[in-house]
């Protein structure tokens, strides 16, 4: 099992929701796990439904059976002059070189530092050991950019390697990359059962095979139930109008009569079942696609009420009983 | 809406009560609208909303050109575009009547990056920067440059001036107003201190006066080499040098861009889904663009789902539905399961029923006891009578009656789901509205499938303008 799991979908998926459910999923059995964001959103502080998160390791939720959550929001300008100290013993200088513009310049405008500092903390939190030699966390699961980006933003460093052929920054570009290349990692994608994310998620895995970065799983989020099959899609085709009327009518809905209030419900229902089913025939035909990209699959449902910590708590036991941890 | 076959105390019902309605067809067709922009978070359906923007401003009589951003292959391709290239390329196929066009184009930052190098320095100079590999990564598109590119493009299309109306979409940043701080952010860096002290060693020799300012400088270019590794250092000095004399062209045009979108001409069209994290992104949007005094038209809230059966609450569908499959499980099983389901128990619904039926005076003959006596068989069109008898729980239905009644439970199932969607929605919007009550919303229904083509933008467009959530359409 990879230690670090990146969690990347398009836009609108819900990556954040599944990348916390993960992570709590795998915080089974007294296990500890550490949730990054990197996109400075507060996703993760308002999916637990507390304050911000600062730049700093702190614990979010407790799992089911003695396992903890520790989250961390990573900040490029508080990890580059971390980094800096750490390194260089640079203290005084970075506030000195964020008088001048260095700071910000490096974490805004110039190129990659900002993806190289975020990957860069998540890889030292991996690698990270207590005194007694062990992982500090067992997990760390990040919370991506969008699939769009994600392999340029996990590629970056081997960019930036290229850029700085030797020197401080060249040799923390090639540890990271090290760990992002290994089988210690793993990325995966978040879709909903939709043409434009399949698509995305289609060339996103491309696009991550193409840089050697180890492709993990699909999660197809926010699946809705099934509720009329094949063949009760085909029946709306055939079954009278008025036989639908008087079987609602005979659920306590009226009259079935022509202008009766079952009667009038039947052209709404029907044509709420020719709109499912076009979705419907939309769906299948994108879990083939999915199906052949030749990554494990899984699915995730949709809550109708909108997602809440309970039911991120379902979404990850609903993971667990999936295999995924 | 059509009328309402049963009354509801269901809030979905009132849907949306608009505070303030967008009008867009007012807003495209103005000569005096020159760009909109459409901004929101990833997924909504921003470029989407351009395209179709763009068209129905076309289709309206005005030259109009779209400005996309890394958009789905699909959408590109039912404007006609495949391939990516930085000029604005021709839409065929649009309804020109009005006298209007249509171009659209896919923005390249790399490209857009070089033209701007090319067209502000010699060409020795300008190869020197193409050719530096600090240039080439920064061109390639890290953080801020699609954003600075995205920007400069759409200065370069106002300047121009060959077009009524430009709609730009913007970048899937992330944050998305990452656009409005990009020129900003480059033009202080430029303006900063760094610079000089990247361009110190460059100037060897510089000023005698300069001396104590360039020994900290040294000092500063010291730390900054340690940490960069000289060459990288060296490659950004020599980018900086090469660059040093278009810094102030960069400036004045991320200045221009910024004043562009202040100017009366431009129109900000926040873009969003009825869901909690992309109405509180646009929620964000609309204070930052109110902070930067940019000019918000309005919200399009996309994927809006309506239903033309809105008085039937989903519980009482649900509870429906269960009706018809328990009778369905008599059915089935046979006698041992009926006594679970045994008139009495199946009657408890009909004083429900019938106080919700005006026209349940059912002359019926059977009514539900579970008699054999059921008459009713398929397809047998027999609108106009009364027949409240559909022998539920009859125990010889025919196949054929219990599939209508699976089907009809399902549709209740999935009328049931479509009205929780429905509340959720509301509920989600109602928090926007209460946030911001100025701000004009214009809704688009929900769309089963994705955009191929023309016709399919045309929709949108029309969706877009009329401020309606389509029902499902009634035969």
């Amino acid at each position: 099992m990879s230690r670090l799991q990146v969690v990347s979908g398009k836009g609108g998926t819900g990556k954040t929701t599944v990348a916390a459910a993960l992570a709590l999923a795998l915080a089974t059995e007294g296990k500890r796990t550490l949730l990054v964001e990197v996109e400075g959103r507060q996703g993760i502080a308002q999916l637990f439904e507390t304050e911000a998160l600062p730049y700093e390791e702190r614990k979010i939720a407790v799992a089911p059976d003695g396992g903890e959550v520790y989250a961390l929001a990573i900040d490029a300008e508080l990890a580059l002059l971390d980094y800096l100290q750490m390194f260089y013993k640079l203290g005084g200088a970075g506030r000195a070189l964020r008088k001048l513009g260095a700071i910000d310049f490096a974490t805004t405008v110039a190129p990659g530092v900002r993806d190289v500092l975020l990957t860069g903390k998540a890889c030292e939190a991996v690698r990270r050991k207590d005194r007694g030699g062990r992982f500090v966390y067992d997990y760390v699961v990040m919370d991506a950019p969008p699939t769009g980006r994600i392999t340029r933003f996990l590629n970056v460093n081997d960019e930036v390697a290229g850029l700085a052929k030797i020197g401080p920054i060249h040799n923390q570009a090639q540890a990271v990359m090290r760990v992002l290349k290994s089988p210690e990692t793993a990325v995966h994608l978040v879709t909903l059962l939709e043409e434009m994310p399949v698509q995305e998620t289609a060339d996103g895995i491309a696009e991550l095979r193409t840089a050697r970065l180890p492709v993990g799983r699909v999660v197809v989020n926010m699946v809705r139930p099934e509720v009329l099959d094949g063949d009760g899609l085909e029946l709306t085709e055939s079954v009278p109008r008025s036989s639908i009327a008087r079987a609602l009518s005979s659920a306590g809905l009226g009259g079935a009569r022509r202008g009766g209030h079952a009667e009038r419900l039947v052209d709404p229902l029907l044509a709420q079942a020719r709109e499912y089913a076009e979705r419907y025939a939309l769906e299948t035909e994108q879990r083939a696609v999915l199906a052949d990209l030749g990554v494990p699959l899984h699915e995730l449902p949709l809550f109708a009420e909108g997602m809440d910590l309970a039911g991120l708590y379902q979404l990850a036991r609903n993971l667990r009983g999936q295999g995924v941890s | 809406m059509s009328p309402q076959p049963a009354r509801s105390q269901d809030p979905a019902r009132h849907r949306l009560s608009p505070t303030r309605t967008l009008d867009v067809d007012p807003l495209i067709e103005d000569p005096a609208t020159r760009i909109v922009v459409c901004c929101g978070s990833g997924g909504v359906g921003k470029t989407t909303t351009a395209a179709a923007l763009g068209l129905r401003a076309a289709e309206r009589g005005r030259k109009v050109v779209v400005l996309t951003i890394d958009p789905a292959r699909r959408l590109a391709q039912s404007m006609g575009i495949d391939s990516l290239d930085n000029t604005p390329r021709r839409v065929k196929g649009i309804d020109d009547s009005a006298g209007g066009e249509l171009h659209a184009m896919m923005l390249d930052m790399k490209r857009t990056f070089d033209e701007i190098v090319e067209a502000h320095a010699d060409s020795e100079r300008a190869s020197a920067i193409l050719g530096n590999p600090f240039y080439q990564s920064l061109s390639a598109g890290f953080a801020g440059t699609q954003e600075y590119m995205a920007m400069e493009k759409l200065g370069q299309l106002r300047s121009r001036d060959e077009w009524d109306l430009i709609v730009v979409d913007t970048p899937p940043s992330r944050s998305a107003l990452d656009f409005l701080d990009a020129p900003k952010r480059l033009g202080s860096f430029l303006d900063g201190k760094l610079i000089r002290v990247l361009l110190a060693p460059a100037k060897v020799g510089g000023r005698a006066g300069m001396k104590f300012l360039n020994v900290g400088m040294s000092m500063m270019t010291g730390a900054l080499g340690k940490v960069l590794g000289g060459q990288l250092l060296k490659d950004v000095q020599t980018f900086v040098a090469a660059m040093d004399s278009m810094f102030g062209g960069f400036r004045t045009r991320a200045d221009a861009t910024y004043k562009l979108l202040q100017a009366p001409g431009t129109a900000f069209l926040v873009v969003a889904a009825p869901e909690r994290d992309a109405l509180r992104e646009a929620a964000y949007f609309v204070e930052r663009l109110a902070a930067e005094d940019m000019p918000l038209a309005g919200l399009v809230l996309n994927r809006v789902h309506g239903s033309g059966a809105d008085g039937l609450s989903a519980e009482r569908a649900l509870a429906a539905a269960e009706n018809l499959e328990d009778s369905r499980i008599v059915d089935q099983e046979g006698g041992k399961a009926g006594l679970r389901n045994s008139p009495e128990t199946y009657g408890s619904s009909e004083p429900l029923a019938s106080s919700d039926v005006p026209d349940g005076g059912s002359p019926a003959p059977t009514d539900t006891d579970a008699t054999d006596t059921d008459t009713d068989t398929d397809g047998a069109d027999t609108d106009g009578t009364d027949v409240d008898d559909t022998g539920l729980d009859g125990t010889d239905d025919t196949d054929a009656d219990r599939s209508v009644d699976r089907l009809t439970a399902g549709l209740l199932r999935l009328h049931a789901e479509r009205m929780r969607l429905l509340s959720r929605e509301q509920r989600t919007r109602d928090r926007f509205t209460a946030l911001h009550p100025e701000v004009a919303v214009t809704e688009v229904a929900a769309l089963p499938g994705d955009v191929h083509d023309l016709a399919g933008l045309r929709d949108i467009g029309d969706r877009l303008a009329t401020d309606r959530p389509e029902l499902p359409e009634t035969p």
